[in-house]
């Protein structure tokens, strides 16, 4: 299988060749810099085109298909159109927090998605506690989403980042227990780590129940942890108009709309590494002839398309369920998904201890 | 016990609605869409039988229509959308009857409220499914329903008409 860091370290060699270490590690930052914000924004229109027409599916419509082919320019349009538009500004908010939070949220998530291996030898942050970090920096954003609900001195935006502020802080309990439940059955914190050992297995199959009830609680807490449908009450726009983000406009609102969706994807993207192997092609046991071809498809196609397949099932979530009220969303985590996320982390470590995992 | 087989049960039948609601999105994901390409369909764009698009007056292949001019509709329409103009006639016989010369209607103050068609006795007119009327200015609007060299039908109606 094709090896990115082959490419990685010609284009190492290559700039040390020409220039001093410390310059070259300088460009060399710039580079990956530049990557992730293209790679950032690419994926985000692909994923605002993508939420567009599942949502208009999922409704009996057929979506945008004007601008371009099959509509497919639309977003582009549509960024094109946020990046003209005016940042107006606003009296009486705290000016300096009021435009901190956007760039808060959006650091936040571009610090997540760093971390994800997006293909063999593709990845820009990995050291022994990656998942970790990974957790702890895309809990920043809701940082920004209090920054920003209490800077506008505006009451939606102030219910709306409080109510977010609980949901988040609810919810990363749960995603945390249930990926201390997958790295209780992969035994490292490392990203690299954790794909390697998916070998011969995807960690879902390898950890039978309670990797699938770890996986149902990821899918659930991770959807909540998005601000996406079910759970979206932090912008309910019949109660809220739209939550911490009323008073932003142009571009100041666009990072909003743009960490909210690539958040989509690196919730799909972590549900990958943890659960569906990363970037390993699927193996069967035993099916020699099957398991050359997959391995012909490039990493890169592996990881995109599962990530695609759970990004398509939390936006079936999102058009499927009503809106959650609060009370019932932190019932909920506090009564149902913490409990039994719990149970079966203690399953996952008497499955490990005596070995019964495959 | 009871709290905790009612946690169970609850957690059970939450999981199972939520498991059927996400199977009925699914079959609508996969239904063939509704929505109309309006613009590109136009050649095979037919609406229903029961919209209401324009008035007008039907005629048959011998360009007979029936209006017999009695402004009955022309008294019945809520906004004077309809205006009669007729001409009394002497026939063979020798009486004095009502021909019509000219049938005016205003499809820019039209309720579209079916009222005329309603309570013609003759059954002289009909709605039509077109609907691209835009125009630009409104003496476009107005149009003479009764067809040029259109006369009264003699007595025995012929059964067929076309509009």
């Amino acid at each position: 299988m094709f090896d990115f860091s082959v490419i990685t370290r010609w284009v190492d060699q290559l700039l040390r060749g020409v220039m001093p270490d410390a310059a070259a590690t300088v460009v060399e930052c710039v580079i990956i810099g530049l990557c992730l914000l293209l790679g950032y924004s690419v994926i985000a229109l692909a994923l605002i085109y993508a939420e567009r027409k599942v949502c208009a599916w999922f409704q009996c419509r057929l979506g945008p298909n004007r601008v371009g082919p099959l509509g497919l320019l639309q977003s582009v349009a549509d960024m094109v159109k946020m990046l003209i538009k005016e940042i107006i500004e606003i009296r009486h908010v705290d000016r300096f927090l009021f435009g901190l939070a956007p760039y808060i949220v959006i650091v936040a998530s571009v610090g997540a998605f760093a971390c994800l291996p997006f293909a063999r030898g593709l990845q820009v942050l990995d050291f022994n506690v990656g998942i970790f970090f990974l957790v702890a920096v895309s809990s920043i954003g809701v940082v920004g989403i209090l920054l920003a609900g209490w800077a506008s001195n505006n009451k939606y935006s102030l219910i709306g980042a409080m109510r977010s502020g609980a949901q988040m802080i609810s919810y990363e309990l749960s995603i945390g227990l249930s990926i201390l439940t997958m790295v209780v059955l992969s035994g490292t914190l490392q990203i690299t780590e954790l794909v390697e050992g998916q070998a011969d297995g995807w960690l879902l199959f390898k950890g039978h129940v309670p990797a699938a009830i770890a996986f149902v609680i990821y899918l659930v807490a991770g959807t909540a942890e998005t601000n996406r449908g079910p759970f979206d009450l932090p912008e309910a726009d019949s109660e809220l108009t739209a939550g911490y983000h009323t008073e932003y406009s142009g571009m100041h609102f666009g990072f909003f709309y743009l960490a909210e969706y690539l958040n989509l994807f690196i919730v799909a993207g972590v549900a990958t590494t943890l659960f569906l192997g990363g970037w390993m092609p699927l193996h069967v046991p035993g099916w020699e002839g099957f398991n050359e071809v997959m391995d012909y498809i490039p990493s890169i196609f592996w990881f995109f398309g599962k990530a695609g397949v759970m990004i398509f099932v939390i936006m079936w979530f999102k058009w499927t369920f009503p809106r959650l009220r609060i009370d019932q969303l932190l019932r909920l985590e506090w009564k149902y998904l913490l409990p039994v996320n719990l149970l079966n982390l203690l399953l996952m470590v008497i499955v490990v201890v005596y070995k019964l995992h495959f | 016990m009871n709290n905790a087989s009612e946690y169970i049960v609850n957690f059970a039948r939450g999981t199972r609605s939520l498991l059927v609601g996400m199977r009925a999105t699914l079959r609508v994901f996969f239904r063939a869409k509704t929505t109309e390409r309006y613009p590109e369909n136009r050649a095979t764009l037919t609406m229903f039988d029961r919209f209401r698009g324009e008035l007008v007056m039907l005629h048959d292949e011998q360009n007979y229509h029936r209006c017999t001019a009695c402004g009955i509709c022309e008294m019945n329409c809520p906004n004077g959308t309809l205006r009669v103009t007729s001409e009394w006639v002497v026939d063979e016989a020798g009486k004095k009857k009502k021909s019509l010369v000219e049938y005016q209607y205003d499809l820019g103050s039209c309720l579209f409220c079916q009222l005329c068609v309603r309570t013609c006795a003759q059954q002289a007119l009909g709605f039509l499914p077109t609907f691209e009327h835009a125009v630009f200015t409104r003496g476009k609007l107005i149009h003479k329903l009764n067809r040029e060299g259109s006369s009264l039908a003699p007595k025995p109606v012929a059964e067929s008409h076309t509009v």
